[in-house]
């Protein structure tokens, strides 16, 4: 188990509890938190799932995989602390993690 | 005016399954779809990742699939209507009227949407301001080159549509190729010949940088890019072209008077239908307790609706259950006995 703390655009926290080894982005589906798209379901195939993460938690959290980069291409107003929720796994590690949802994923 | 006993929308694998449907139980149907080629969002998002779960089928990608459900249809004469988008569907005494954005029209007493998560459309620029310059001096797609020759084309985007369209105008136009990160994804022959340009000084290329404005009054003036480090570069500009590839809107489905959830219709589990008689869901876009996002959820669902359509396009006629292995009206339908 992982708190989890998603921060939509208007500054809205919502802080959940997400089983290990879920991913961000089911976490989000599953509490019904707004902004978390996810179109494809999961695939890394529509960057509707994008988050920015903050710097500290950015680099502590596991790398991204080939491809997610690509995808983020795609994503509405990336930075450089963009990433993919479907691509973050919950784990202990990560418990505390904050997520900025932006103020569209189109 | 076309007229059909059944119209889909959506060519993707739910759409195709259920036309094969209607077609062997003796239905005409057309299908309409937003894409400029059949397979929804098995050829658009996956059409090289292998897919797993399809009864009897061990191991398939989304194109194999899609070429599949296509030799399936090979018996029956079905007509494709690609590159248009449904926008209006409305009640008349004799049925649905279903307008789509070539000006197609057409009047059927069952709708199917076999729309997946709705139709694809690109992705757009994040200023606002970008709006009013759209199919004026800001494109996502390229219809007539000739229109640039000459002028100042900003283009955004590091694939291979990107690459391809800046090698391509660079020989009569002037290029400024912006790109979010120093990595592109396109094709590395592409990339190579990009990067050729820049150093003849045919491609001005800028990385790091994304769109941050655009200014002029009629026409397209100039563009203001950012980078990362918030340092912000103005580019005199003719023309802009965006290419951040494609994105799954709802869009005028909104509009048809349906029961919407989320990005979903709902349905019962009888018949596939709509609150709205004669409009059918199926695959990913329908909604029901249970409902798994399957392919083979959305066979089941488009062979269920098929049936409901008979009763609305032969309401004189009773449909008869029969298996294609024995009966000899399906066999016929098929193609294999005279």
């Amino acid at each position: 188990m992982a708190k989890i703390t998603y921060i939509t655009h208007d500054n809205t926290k919502y802080t959940v509890e997400v089983q290990n080894g879920l991913t961000v982005m089911e976490g989000a589906v599953q509490n019904n938190i707004p902004g978390i798209d996810a179109d494809c379901g999961g695939g890394m195939a529509c960057a509707t799932c994008h988050v920015y993460v903050r710097e500290d938690w950015f680099n502590k959290i596991p790398k991204e995989q080939d491809g997610e980069d690509d995808m983020l291409d795609m994503a509405f107003e990336p930075k450089k602390n963009s990433r993919l929720s479907c691509q973050i796994i919950v784990s202990d590690e990560i418990d505390g993690l904050e997520v900025n949802i932006p103020s569209k994923q189109a | 005016m076309n007229k059909t006993d059944a119209l889909i929308i959506g060519a993707g694998p739910t759409g195709l399954f259920t036309a094969h449907q209607l077609k062997l139980i003796g239905l005409d149907c057309e299908i309409v779809d937003n894409l400029d080629k059949i397979g929804g969002q098995c050829i658009e998002l996956y059409p090289d990742k292998p897919i797993y779960d399809i009864p009897a089928v061990p191991e398939c990608t989304g194109e194999e699939l899609t070429n599949n459900l296509i030799s399936q249809l090979k018996p029956f004469d079905i007509k494709f209507h690609l590159s248009e988008r449904v926008e209006e569907v409305k009640k008349e005494d004799t049925g649905w009227l279903v307008k789509t954005s070539s000006g197609n029209s057409f009047l059927t007493p069952n709708v199917i949407i076999a729309g997946g998560v709705g139709s694809f459309e690109p992705r757009k620029f994040a200023p606002k301001e970008c709006e009013q310059f759209e199919n004026k001096s800001l494109f996502y797609s390229v219809k007539d080159k000739n229109i640039f020759k000459g002028k100042t084309v900003s283009i955004f985007g590091g694939g291979d549509s990107a690459l391809d369209w800046a090698v391509e105008l660079s020989k009569d136009c002037k290029i400024n190729l912006i790109h979010r990160r120093d990595e592109f994804r396109g094709a590395h022959a592409t990339v190579d010949k990009m990067q050729e340009l820049v150093k003849s000084g045919k491609i001005n290329l800028f990385t790091k940088y994304q769109m941050a404005n655009v200014h002029g009054d009629q026409r397209l003036e100039s563009i203001d890019i950012k980078h990362d480090n918030n340092e912000i570069k103005s580019l005199k500009s003719d023309y802009v072209l965006g290419f951040f590839g494609l994105i799954m809107q709802l869009g005028p489905i909104a509009n048809w008077g349906l029961n919407l959830n989320k990005k979903t219709i709902e349905v019962d589990t009888e018949k596939f239908e709509t609150n709205q008689k004669g409009i059918y869901a199926v695959g990913d876009i329908c909604n029901y307790p249970g409902k798994l996002k399957l392919i083979l959820s959305g066979f089941h669902e488009g062979a269920l609706a098929a049936r409901a359509c008979f009763k609305l396009a032969r309401p004189n006629e009773k449909y008869r259950f029969e298996f294609t292995t024995t009966s000899s009206n399906l066999l016929k339908r098929l193609g294999k006995k005279e």
